[in-house]
């Protein structure tokens, strides 16, 4: 259980990182705790949308989604049971494969960085790892 | 394994915890005076410009223009806006000798450069730019050494008359980052690399910066152009 509890902390933590970037492009937070300048020149960046949705929204629904997924995933009736875990690791999958894209874009093509980003790019990554644990905690189960 | 009813009470309370301090540093973020920042070098797009290329004042038949670059937290701009620019501007803009077109110029060690541009931008929505620009020039030494400059471009927005609630969204909008990053980026482009620079018909003024110099030059090229 210890690795689906780390995963809804993560999430929340994930979730509060876009919340604020969500906040700071709707213009309701001012201007970003970043220290680098980075985090606007990224924000303000025609890849701060996909597919005419800001990248922040995206990240705050998927957060919200494994939030959902992992507190779900404690409730004792589904505590045991496989398919949260495989839920979780596939959308924490594509989080990350997501990051990499975004990582690759800062890097590359906006040639800036962005902390907050950067943030949450671990915390995807932690919660993607963790429910690789709690998927090989379960299989052993099974084969004891 | 299932996890002991003390272990889920910890995490739940661990999580509630933790769901209390980022609602509470988002409220907090939410609820606080707004400062607006304005971000630097951002990608212009083709809709930040659609035709735009400064500000503009003098008649559209006037036989010399100068184009200024300019940044509103520079010390010397705000000598030349304040001293030189009347001069100029009744000597030469009010009698069609000359159009004068502002541009920004922000400076990377200027903090406020950028927010100024962007309340005379505002301002200039309401059809009150040279107004606004003008403010902002003559209080310089007041808000330049403030921590934010914000209100002091808004209370020279209300003495200048503006709908405040239209500033207000314009301010938050941040929509003229964009506008101001491809003034400076034309400036670049043409070797500015200091402020004020004059760019007189297009060239590269290297002279004095001062009234009765522009005044010669001014008049000397206007011969030119009518013999």
């Amino acid at each position: 259980m210890i690795y689906r509890m780390s995963a809804v902390l993560l999430s929340l933590a994930g979730l509060f990182i876009s919340a604020y970037l969500y906040l700071y492009k709707l213009g309701k937070v001012g201007s970003l705790a970043c220290g680098t300048g980075g985090c606007e020149t990224v924000q303000w960046s025609p890849w701060s949308r996909v597919a005419g949705i800001e990248v922040s929204l995206v990240g705050l629904l998927g957060y919200a989604g494994l939030l959902v997924l992992g507190l779900a995933s404690l409730q004792p009736a589904l505590a045991e049971r496989k398919r949260p875990a495989e839920l979780l690791a596939l959308l924490a999958g594509i989080g990350v494969l997501f990051t990499l894209y975004l990582t690759y874009l800062e890097l590359f093509v906006i040639h800036a960085i962005c902390r907050w980003c950067v943030a949450s790019g671990v915390v995807i990554l932690a919660i993607f790892v963790v429910s690789l644990f709690d998927l090989r905690r379960l299989a052993r189960m099974r084969n004891s | 394994m299932a996890a002991t009813q003390a272990g889920m009470k910890r995490f739940y309370a661990l999580f509630a915890v933790l769901a209390v301090v980022g609602l509470g540093a988002l409220g907090y973020l939410l609820t606080r005076p707004a400062t607006v920042s304005i971000p630097a070098n951002v990608t212009v797009q083709p809709s930040d410009t659609s035709g735009f290329a400064g500000y503009v004042k003098g008649a559209s038949t006037a036989p010399v223009e100068i184009t200024e670059y300019a940044d509103y937290q520079c010390p010397f701009c705000q000598t030349f806006a304040t001293l030189q620019m009347p001069t100029i501007e009744e000597r030469l803009i009010k009698t069609g000798r000359l159009r004068w077109r502002y541009r920004d110029f922000p400076l990377q060690q200027h903090s406020f450069a950028r927010l100024a541009a962007h309340s005379a931008a505002c301002a200039d929505e309401q059809g009150k730019y040279w107004e606004q620009h003008d403010r902002i020039y003559q209080g310089q030494s007041e808000w330049a050494a403030a921590r934010n400059a914000a209100p002091f471009f808004r209370r020279y927005a209300q003495a200048i008359g503006l709908d405040m609630s239209r500033y207000d969204a314009c301010m938050q909008s941040g929509k003229y980052a964009g506008r101001i990053q491809s003034d400076l980026n034309s400036g670049v482009q043409l070797g500015v690399s200091s402020t004020p620079t004059l760019l007189v018909n297009g060239r590269l003024y290297r002279g004095r910066f001062d009234s009765d110099a522009i005044t010669r030059l001014v008049d000397s090229l206007a011969r030119q152009t009518t013999r």
